[in-house]
């Protein structure tokens, strides 16, 4: 894997973000992602989390607001913004009647990677995906490790220097998970910068260098674990000192809750 | 009233409840706000084919039991009976891999065999009853103008469902012992697609080899075939009599098609289990080694994306057989061309719309395939490419097909006839871009394996899809004689164009 120089202090700045369905999904959102970060973002169901990290993929158009990926202005200059990241969702997508080595030629070729570079990135990726023996065959018998495996293949093959993430260990077996979980370590090691969204708090509590917890479409606190737990803490009187993730989560957001 | 759980009125009154539900649903595209509207659609729609069949058989409501009537009566039912064992294939196929309950019904305690008997006898009704509404029209007319006799024809359309869904279980059952259960899905499929189109198509291709027409009447009229025809008394025509109102040939009938049905049931409800079992077996795995290794090719994004679309496309047999129908229906016209090297006949006429027709339906098909039926939404969409240069890519994908299949016809047709070929060309030009502008139009997000159910997402779009072939295929018939007279149905079909494009979702947005 090639060591990423980061060019800009932040990989991903959010400002009044504003998205409304029904009603505000995502309500004046401010979130900024210091470039070769691990950062979690974690909330309860329906909270925005998605919505934010669609908006800022360029799979939703906000109603309001500003998204800057490495200083690119997303919404102005979408195409300049998506070159650099790479968006992988909980449900892999991928085409059942191509290999994994068709795919990730198919997605090399629409990020417009030099065929050469992309086929010795393929055969890395490959490999270190345990996904070689497999290049060949098509897609439509893997399991759905498997396909995630494939899709995470093809989100680092054009070499982002963001990658989101929604959810992307739902349903993974243990095996698959660590392998994921050791992949994205190693793109942030290589100066790349994470964003994910996860249900499973060991793993932000693990993985993460920041933690953002969101509800009601807004970001109710933000740090690291250490910081969350003061955060949290300080309206159960100091009660939260040395809790895990899930206390201090939990605690955050039915404080968030009573608020409302 | 209580039913006994796992009995076999219990199942039928599980399969029903689904199947109503998934009706409903289908009609009214999942929005139940829609059922009134499309309530008085289906009334309407009755209305005016009660006219149109008034039109077509009104004047044989009195006609004698005579050889020309019953030919032409059993060939009109053996025509329906293809297509209905097509729809049973069809469904049974889709009963022994679709997994939605299999899983929970084969580990519940119950005795799963009801069920599945229970599942083969709705495959007959379903199978009678899309027949019915079809055939009701003409029923009804007949029954009106000939009076009460004509009421058998609704018992065997019964019948005929009987028979079809039997055939059809003993047909998939058959397959999946000779060639196994991971090949017998593409198979029965492609099968039942064939066995649709066949018949009517066989009958024009004797039409033309015998009579230079495309017209299948005249064969079944002929001289030739009434000679060859059994006597009145034949057991052969029972179906054709009892249609007409012979009781007795009804009873036969009715009792030989159940008796088909109980036997497919006995036999094969039993071990319907074991069977769904292998094909979900033979589903998990499936693996497909393909082609060697070769180095990754200099490529641009638009290429990339052409490519993807062509490889899906070539990859998947059944869709290629559901979206290939149509080029079934362009045999009989070849056949007329190619019998006109012999004998110069005019036939050039009538090839030219045939072939504008099928270059418009199957353009829309193939349309909907690489601009709806896209299986990685996001990953196009987060490609760094404006959107426009993708849904370029995928027009020109369109595109590349539609010539590849259609050059070589009109280059024979050139050869015969340089002004029917420039007619043709332009009008499958016309044709394409308009069936792919209204898939564009109507565009919506969706995995490629809906496309048997693409026709639900938007009527609007599948009839002005259909009504704008046929407006171009007159256009270029007219033409072909004379350009001045095709501005009329040119006019009709631009209109037709514009309507899809004013109903459309994005201009009712703006």
């Amino acid at each position: 894997m090639k060591h990423i120089m980061p060019p800009t202090p932040f990989a991903l700045e959010i400002s009044g973000l504003v998205k409304r369905f029904d009603r505000p999904a995502v309500d004046g959102l401010d979130l900024t992602v210091r470039t070769g970060e691990f950062y979690a973002l974690l909330g309860p169901n329906g909270a925005g989390k998605t919505t934010t990290l669609r908006m800022v993929a360029g799979l939703l158009r906000p109603d309001a607001g500003a998204i800057k990926v490495a200083g690119i202005d997303a919404l102005a200059d979408p195409v300049a913004a998506k070159q650099i990241m790479a968006w992988i969702s909980d449900e892999p997508m991928i085409y059942d009647k191509l290999t994994p080595r068709e795919y990730l030629e198919f997605v090399a070729g629409l990020w417009g990677i030099a065929p050469a570079l992309a086929e010795e990135r393929a055969q890395e990726l490959l490999s270190w995906l345990d996904l070689a023996p497999h290049a060949h065959e098509r897609c439509e018998g893997f399991s759905k490790g498997m396909r995630q495996k494939v899709a995470l293949a093809g989100a680092l093959v054009h070499d982002p220097r963001l990658i989101i993430l929604d959810e992307p260990l739902t349903g993974l077996d243990a095996g698959s998970a660590r392998q994921v979980k050791s992949v994205l370590r190693e793109r942030v090691n290589a100066g790349g910068t994470i964003i994910m969204t996860t249900h499973i708090l060991e793993v932000a509590e693990r993985m993460a260098d920041r933690i953002g917890v969101i509800a009601h479409g807004k970001l109710i606190a933000e740090g690291t674990l250490e910081e969350l737990r003061l955060q949290a803490g300080r309206t159960n009187g100091g009660a939260n000192d040395g809790a895990s993730l899930e206390d201090t989560f939990l605690a955050l957001v039915a404080e968030q809750a009573q608020a409302a | 009233m209580t039913l006994a759980p796992g009995t076999a009125v219990w199942f039928a009154r599980h399969e029903s409840r689904l199947g109503w539900r998934d009706w409903l649903s289908m009609i009214t595209a999942g929005r139940r706000e829609r059922l009134r509207r499309v309530v008085i659609a289906i009334l309407v729609f009755a209305v005016f084919m009660h006219f149109v069949a008034y039109w077509m058989v009104g004047r044989y409501a009195d006609a004698p039991i005579d050889k020309p009537m019953l030919v032409t009566i059993t060939a009109s039912i053996l025509l329906s009976w293809f297509l209905m064992i097509s729809q049973a294939m069809e469904s049974m196929t889709r009963a022994f891999y679709s997994r939605s309950d299999l899983d929970l019904i084969l580990a519940s305690p119950v005795a799963a065999q009801r069920l599945f008997a229970v599942r083969i006898a709705t495959v007959a009704i379903s199978v009678a009853m899309m027949a019915i509404p079809l055939a009701a029209p003409f029923i009804d007319i007949l029954v009106v103008r000939g009076g009460l006799r004509w009421m058998g024809a609704y018992g065997l359309i019964v019948a005929m469902g009987a028979a079809a869904a039997a055939l059809a279980v003993g047909f998939t059952v058959a397959l999946f012992r000779i060639i196994g259960p991971k090949r017998t899905r593409l198979v029965a499929q492609v099968v039942a697609a064939v066995i649709g189109a066949a018949f009517v198509i066989g009958l024009q291709v004797a039409a033309i080899l015998s009579y230079g027409t495309i017209s299948r009447i005249s064969v079944l009229q002929s001289s030739a075939a009434l000679a060859h025809a059994p006597d009145l008394g034949s057991i052969v025509w029972w179906p054709a009599r009892a249609a007409m109102g012979d009781w007795l040939a009804l009873i036969g009938v009715l009792a030989v098609s159940f008796a088909l049905l109980v036997v497919a049931i006995a036999l094969v409800s039993p071990r319907f289990g074991e069977y769904a079992v292998a094909a979900a077996g033979a589903a998990a795995s499936r693996v497909s080694q393909t082609g060697r290794q070769s180095a990754f090719k200099k490529t641009s994004p638009r290429r990339a994306l052409r490519r993807k679309e062509w490889t899906l496309l070539r990859r998947d047999p059944w869709l290629v057989s559901q979206t290939f129908m149509q080029m079934l229906y362009l045999i009989p016209p070849a056949v007329l061309l190619w019998r006109s090297f012999d004998d110069g006949n005019g036939a050039y006429n009538l090839l030219v719309p045939v072939l504008v027709m099928a270059a418009g339906q199957l353009a829309g098909g193939l349309a909907w395939l690489a601009i709806s039926g896209e299986d990685a939404p996001d990953l196009v969409a987060t490609a760094p490419v404006p959107a426009s240069f993708i849904l370029r890519a995928k027009v020109e994908a369109v595109l590349g097909v539609i010539a590849v299949v259609f050059a070589p016809m009109v280059a024979v047709l050139a050869i015969l006839s340089p002004w029917h070929a420039l007619v043709a060309s332009g009008g499958i030009v016309i044709a394409t871009t308009a069936a792919t502008a209204i898939q564009l139009w109507f565009r919506s997000q969706a995995k490629r394996s809906q496309f048997r159910r693409r026709q639900v997402s938007s009527r609007v779009a599948t009839f002005t899809e259909a009504f704008s072939s046929i407006g171009w295929a007159a256009t270029a018939a007219v033409a072909s004689v004379s350009l001045v007279l095709a501005i009329a149905p040119a006019l009709i079909a631009l209109l037709v164009v514009a309507g899809a494009w004013i109903m459309s979702p994005r201009m009712a947005a703006a």
